[in-house]
């Protein structure tokens, strides 16, 4: 991702003026013109633009000099923030004055990837904008989320706003930087504002990691976040039986297993394999009902949106009726340590909509998070 | 005598405050910093530091040169490329590196928490370099070294006693060294009774040491890990779901590097003896529990010790230690041989042990250490070493009430609870409310002459630092220590830069960690850098 | 042994013992008592009775006099003449060792970070390099355990590389050795003895060959072997495994590095050995370090377990950082993911070999080597002369140790060791176990310490001894 020595890095500002304007006045969000109406008057103060400022003032501080070629959206969506900070920028794209939209967004960051080429996105909202990203860009560029808005669960997202601008200024300095997938998730927006939450697994951006300082240790440096997923996968398919239907959720774990098995894999959805083939991708739950039907079958999933959900987040596919099929002691769940350890000690949990699948699926589970490594972990419905 | 004179012309002396002012704490502190090149630097062609003897005249007249006659493809073409330095500019070199380095004698290291830096006294490190130590080869017949074959049959019914096992070796090099040599034990007790294929599993906890499930990997088997609840706690029922017919042992430090002792470990243990599963105790955290209560009590099969955490062996800036394991009489068979006897007044070392797991390292264990852990105990008997578990267990509570007081920190789990050993805190919220890591916390406080350990990996509680006082410091060292917390705390908050720029004040600044993860660049030794770099000529 | 009354006062190596300070504590922190921090512990679990030890020596004096005592009872080889070594060795140590490792920072640190700690790290970066031009390789490790540990360490890493079972092992091996390997590669690999020639002691190449499969990780090999003999057929040997595209570990003793060429010049792929003979006192066999040397190859150095110190650039030019490199090993090898482990091993050792090797200089080591020698084939053409005695390897090159076989004299090596005692020599280790195939032989070890009266004196006594 490093640029070639020489040339500075260009990196493409996008901002979410509005992102997160609803949650200190009590509203869930800030999608819909109606909701943005309503915070404003009841006195809310958008802070995606104070907190992308404090992410460039990191960056500026952290790059060499000529180091970063700024590009930036117009007025609040990045002129503006870039020039608060100190920053100078070339403003790339139009908006019509007034209220920006989330079709500004995604307009102008599809230009600053495909058009202007831009090294790396940084971009500022929540949630919804990393939806709105990920459908401007996709996996074509890396991208950093500076963190605005109130309902954020995507990782692609930095931890605070200055952990975001020292990524970029890591990025501008040349380092090499490993590239992860980040789960995009969006809320349906009525039904959250209603009460209940039923996330949608969108899509995975690639987001640099930063390489945490490694403090002098006495103990083994951890085989690294590649090397445990190749080891869940060798684990999963080494214990695969034949005849046996396996039903694979959505992640980047999962993926794994399927990568081992030389099958292609539905990133946001779930596919069918049997004997190392590939029965069914991107099934729906009623392909998933005919699949174990078929034969006898098992379940490979992994904890989707940072709640740590095995089922009734963004795998709904799986529904309540393909588990009483399948049988508690067919589920397979595959995590990284640092995927359970990054759960805090909350238990996994389960949401299927069938209260009784949902105790059946409860208690201790031996969770795959290695070759030969297992960790026991608490499952709640 | 003549009043003070103010500022003058020429010559101008300084007037200082009288008396002396205050110190600050923390303390105005600066490392050492000498900029010292790289030994190759130093080299001047044709310098010695040392003279070998050189070979008499008699025989060279005798047998000549047989290096010449040496075949081309096994005589060393040139000399090695080491550097050559007069000896006073090597005594020079590694006297400026050590002022380069801290140590429990210049530091209150009490921040490498689950490390035990305690004092290692100078009397023992001035007895092992008698030459009745220090000069004795391992082969000599039995009747030329009854003096240390007693001192270390000695330390082993020492060990025993505190342990409660029935037999000791003192042969691991330190402590994951004794893990693995009880797991190639209890691998060879359940092959003994033909389980070994059935018995490939090992359970442990994610508190405890790393090496637990490492070593147990190493020698073949399949590992299981507990998480703990909510409360820190590994559970009960955690453990009931992972143990089965296929359970070899259970693996577990307690208490756990997080300073929790669970109290239920005595059904732990049933639970996985009545699988028939064996149960080693990883006791590298005994400091705070010695002469309180013992792995024997509580049922293990085996244990270990680390004699360079609790027992005040040096740690040698990371090793030599030595590693003690402890067996009951049933696991004695498989002790790695030789084993110490004593026939009559006789002591002689025994190979003759058929179902021994055989030669875990060269010889007999890392002496020196054995010598000093022996001198120590002996030092302190019974009555010292319940102080010893004691004042630990209060500076680590006292330390903790001290710490909470920070803005930013906290001690996840157990809440309200007192800890043994060691406490693992959070600075989550700091991080959170600043964007400062816990590392750059651990950098900044280089600035002030000492320094803290997060964690080992994976980092279950976030943020992290363990601090483990020991008995070791007094209140003013433990109340100077926090006082550097909390200095380096609250610059987080109010200039966050400066923390994450951090060390200003220590040997050298902060390193660029680039080179060392890309192949092109990283240089494990002087040739490889000056090769990568084009600074060499050849 | 009884147990104590009740000290008065702090010991001096508890600051807070004193009851005074411990209740002024225990009142801060809201504790009647300190059983109260014990709560955690159940009551079926405390040991409830003092431990039985003995009573304390709580004075400096008295400890020092009940353990000079105790050591008084033992026989140092600075007392006798000793002609033992079999993987530990009397060298000179020379004193600027001794000073640099009995100095406070580096004997009492830890794991610091390289701020506080830049002292080790760049010490311990100083040692690799040194130990890097002597094996003529770019990637050292921060010492291992000890040698035995290392060539345990290299063939499992041979064997991730090549994704192979199994190792074929030179059968001059010491027997120790060889049990720490059959121990330490189990369960997932096999070890295969190669044959060695009885005439020079040298591995047969012809016997590896016909060993070779394509399940060979790797060739195993010692020069100079345990039983003191130079390998001539290095080459020879990397072809036969790099043909069958398995690799070569050579393990090799430093102090020798002066005068014999490095494994990597003919063909090794990994090196590794004990770094005893650097500096380092004999410690009744208690002080080693185990090295492991590679090409910078990240295939290599992926497989490491040892920390390997890199050096890095600060914010500030010109000054030296360190670090840890590839601090994140990958692998296909994913069995064996965790890449063993890594603990507590030998650093201080390691620093003690880097001021060894800077002492010796380029020069040293060469004289170091070739006095060896010399002295060594002084001794062998000595022994050489007594009736009975045959050298089983006359004829091939050693450098500090050789095999002396007593078979012809009627008397086995330990009735001849125990005459040479009672005549103040340690004579040469017993290896009529472990080679019965050698018959009574003994293995005698000479270095640079070892004066032409000591080694006439051996052949004097040893005639004696016999006749």
């Amino acid at each position: 991702m490093a640029s070639p020595s020489g040339r500075p890095v260009r990196i493409g500002l996008v901002v979410n003026p509005i992102a997160g304007v609803g949650g200190r006045v009590g509203l869930k969000g800030s999608d819909g013109a109606e909701i943005v109406a309503r915070a404003l008057a009841l006195g809310a103060v958008p802070e995606s633009g104070a907190r992308t400022v404090r992410a460039l003032e990191r960056l500026r501080s952290e790059a060499p000099a000529g180091s970063v070629e700024l590009l930036a959206a117009p007025g609040p969506m990045g002129e503006e923030p870039a020039r608060a900070a100190g920053l100078p920028a070339r403003v790339v794209g139009e908006i019509a004055a007034g209220a920006t939209t989330a079709e500004d967004t995604r307009r102008i960051a599809r230009s600053m990837a495909e058009r202007e080429a831009v090294d790396v996105l940084l971009f500022a909202g929540g949630d919804g904008t990393a939806a709105d990203v990920l459908a401007a860009v996709g996996t074509s560029v890396p991208v950093i989320g500076i963190p605005t808005g109130v309902k954020i669960h995507s990782a692609a997202f930095a931890v605070t706003p200055e952990a975001a601008g020292k990524l970029a200024a890591m990025a501008a300095r040349g380092a090499r930087l490993r590239v992860a997938e980040a789960e995009v998730l969006d809320l349906d927006e009525d039904a959250y504002r209603r009460g209940s939450v039923a996330p949608r697994l969108i899509g995975y951006l690639r987001v640099p990691q930063e390489r945490r300082l490694v403090q002098a240790r006495k103990s083994p440096s951890p085989a690294g976040e590649a090397l445990a997923l190749e080891a869940i996968a060798a684990d999963v398919v080494e214990g695969m039986e034949p005849g046996r239907g396996y039903i694979l959720g959505p992640g980047t774990t999962v993926r794994a297993v399927a990568e081992r098995l030389g099958v292609p894999k539905t990133l946001v959805g779930v596919d069918a394999v049997r004997d190392g083939a590939l029965v069914v991708a991107d099934a729906s739950e009623d392909d998933l009902l005919g699949f174990v039907g078929d034969g006898p079958a098992a379940i490979v999933v992994t904890p989707i949106g940072g709640q740590g959900f095995i089922f009734g987040r963004g795998n709904q596919q799986i529904g309540p009726a393909v588990l009483r099929r399948v049988g508690r002691e067919h589920v397979i769940v595959v995590a990284t340590p640092w995927k359970l350890a990054s759960l805090g000690g909350l238990p996994l949990r389960v949401d299927t909509g069938d209260p009784d699948i949902d105790r059946s699926l409860a208690g201790d589970l031996r969770v795959t998070t290695g070759y030969g490594d297992r960790a026991v972990c608490r499952v709640v419905a | 005598m003549s009043e003070p004179r103010g500022t003058e012309p020429h010559g101008a002396e300084p007037v200082g405050a009288w008396p002396i002012g205050p110190k600050p704490m923390p303390r105005r502190f600066h490392q050492a910093r000498w900029d010292e090149p790289i030994i190759f630097e130093l080299s001047q062609p044709g310098s010695r530091g040392v003279l070998p003897p050189p070979v008499e005249p008699g025989i060279l007249d005798a047998v000549g040169d047989p290096a010449a006659a040496l075949p081309n493809s096994v005589r060393r073409p040139r000399s090695p490329a080491l550097p050559e330095l007069p000896q006073l500019h090597v005594v020079r070199h590694y006297a400026r590196l050590s002022q380069e380095n801290l140590g429990v004698d210049l530091n209150i290291d009490v921040g490498q928490g689950t490390c035990t830096m305690k004092y290692s006294p100078k009397v023992n490190d001035q007895l092992v370099r008698d030459p009745k130590v220090a000069d004795l080869h391992p082969l000599q017949d039995a009747s030329t070294v009854q003096g240390i074959l007693e001192l270390l049959w000695r330390l082993e019914r020492f060990l025993q006693e505190i342990s409660g096992m029935d037999r000791v070796t003192l042969q691991p090099g330190a402590g994951s060294a004794a893990i693995y040599t009880n797991v190639a034990m209890i691998r060879a007790y359940h092959a003994s009774r033909g389980d070994a294929a059935v018995r490939d599993e090992v359970i442990t906890t994610v508190f405890s040491h790393p090496s637990n499930g490492a070593c147990a990997k190493t020698a073949g088997y399949k590992v299981i890990t507990l998480y703990p609840d909510a409360d820190g706690y590994p559970e009960l029922d955690a453990l009931k779901a992972a143990v089965s017919e296929r359970t070899a042992a259970l693996l577990i430090t307690n208490p756990e590097d997080t300073g929790i002792f669970n109290p239920r470990i005595e059904e732990f243990v049933r639970v996985v003896r009545e699988a028939g599963g064996l149960c080693s105790y990883d006791q590298a955290n005994a400091n705070g529990i010695l002469g309180i209560t013992r792995a024997r009590e509580a049922g293990f099969d085996l244990c270990h010790f680390n004699l360079h955490k609790t027992f005040s062996t040096p740690h040698g800036s990371g090793g030599p230690g030595a590693g003690a394991c402890g067996v009951t009489q049933e696991l004695a068979p498989f002790l790695p041989v030789p084993t110490v006897e004593l026939d009559g007044d006789e002591y002689r070392l025994d190979h003759d042990r058929p179902l021994s797991v055989g030669k875990i390292r060269p010889w007999y264990g890392i002496v020196p250490n054995l010598v000093r852990a022996y001198a120590w105990i002996m030092s302190l008997g019974a009555q010292g070493l319940r102080e010893v578990a004691e004042t630990a267990v209060l500076n680590n509570n006292y330390l903790m009430q001290q710490v909470l007081r920070i803005r930013g920190v906290s001690a996840p789990y157990a809440t309200g609870r007192r800890r043994i050993e060691q406490v693992r805190y959070s600075w989550e919220e700091l991080a959170r409310d600043t964007g400062v890591h816990s590392e750059d916390l651990g950098i900044r406080a280089a600035d002030f002459g000492t320094h803290y350990w997060t964690s080992h990996h994976p980092w279950v509680v976030p943020e992290p630092m363990t601090l483990e006082p020991t008995e070791s410091y007094s209140r003013t060292d433990l109340d100077e220590y926090v006082a550097i917390l909390r200095r380096v705390a609250q610059e987080a908050y109010d200039d966050p830069e400066f923390v994450r720029t951090a060390p200003h004040a220590s040997t050298v600044h902060r390193a660029d960690h680039g080179p060392l993860d890309d192949p092109e660049r990283w240089a494990v030794t002087w040739r490889a850098y000056r090769r990568k770099t084009g600074l060499d000529a050849r | 042994m009884a147990s104590d009354e009740e000290p008065v006062g702090a010991h001096p190596y508890i600051p807070n013992s004193g009851r005074a300070v411990r209740e002024a504590m225990l009142e801060a922190i809201g504790a009647s008592d300190i059983e109260e921090l014990y709560a955690d512990i159940p009551p079926s679990l405390r040991l409830g009775r003092p431990l039985d030890l003995p009573a304390p020596l709580r004075s400096e004096a008295e400890l020092v006099r009940h353990v000079e005592g105790l050591l008084a009872r033992n026989t140092s080889t600075r007392e006798v003449l000793s002609f033992l070594g079999a993987g530990c060795y009397a060298h000179h140590v020379p004193a600027v060792c001794d000073e640099v490792n009995s100095r406070a920072e580096f004997l009492t640190a830890y794991a610091g970070e390289p701020y506080e700690d830049h002292g080790r790290f760049q010490a311990l970066f100083e040692y690799a390099s040194m130990m890097g031009e002597l094996l003529e390789m770019d990637v050292v490790n921060v010492p291992t355990y000890d040698g035995f540990q290392a060539s345990a360490t290299s063939l499992r890493m041979a064997s991730r590389i090549t994704g192979r079972p199994s190792v074929l092992v030179a059968g001059s091996i010491g027997r120790d050795k060889l049990s720490k390997i059959r121990d330490y590669l189990a369960p997932d690999m096999t070890v295969e003895l190669v044959r060695f020639s009885p005439a020079t002691g040298e591995l047969d190449p012809e016997a590896l060959r016909a060993a070779m499969t394509q399940d060979v990780a790797a060739v195993y090999v010692e020069s100079p072997s345990y039983l003191g003999v130079v390998e001539t057929r290095g080459e020879d040997i990397a072809g036969i495994a790099h043909d069958a595209r398995a690799l070569l570990v050579a393990a090799v003793d430093p102090s020798t590095l002066g005068v014999l060429r490095p494994p990597a010049e003919w063909g090794a792929d990994i090196a590794c050995g004990e770094i005893q003979p650097l500096g380092l006192h004999q410690h009744f066999g208690g002080a080693n370090g185990g090295f492991i040397a590679t090409h910078d190859d990240p295939r290599f150095v992926m497989e490491y377990p040892s920390r390997l110190f890199g050096i890095t650039p600060t914010t500030v030019e010109g000054e030296y950082g360190f670090g840890d490199v590839a601090y994140e090993r990958t692998s296909f090898a994913i069995r064996e993911e965790g890449k063993e482990w890594v603990g507590t091993a030998a650093a201080l050792w390691g620093i003690t070999a880097g001021v060894y090797l800077a002492l010796m200089g380029p020069q040293g080591m060469v004289e170091l080597g070739e006095g060896m020698m010399a002295r060594t084939r002084y001794a062998m053409d000595r022994l050489a002369e007594i009736p009975g005695i045959r050298l089983p390897f006359a004829g091939s090159h050693h450098v500090k140790e050789f095999a002396v076989d007593l078979t012809a004299t009627g008397r086995t090596v330990a009735e001849v060791d125990a005459a040479l005692l009672k005549r103040g020599i340690f004579g040469g280790k017993d290896l009529s176990a472990e080679f019965p195939e050698l018959g009574q032989s003994a293995l005698f070890c000479v270095t640079e310490v070892h004066t032409k009266d000591d080694l006439d004196r051996l052949a004097t006594e040893m005639e004696a001894v016999l006749r």
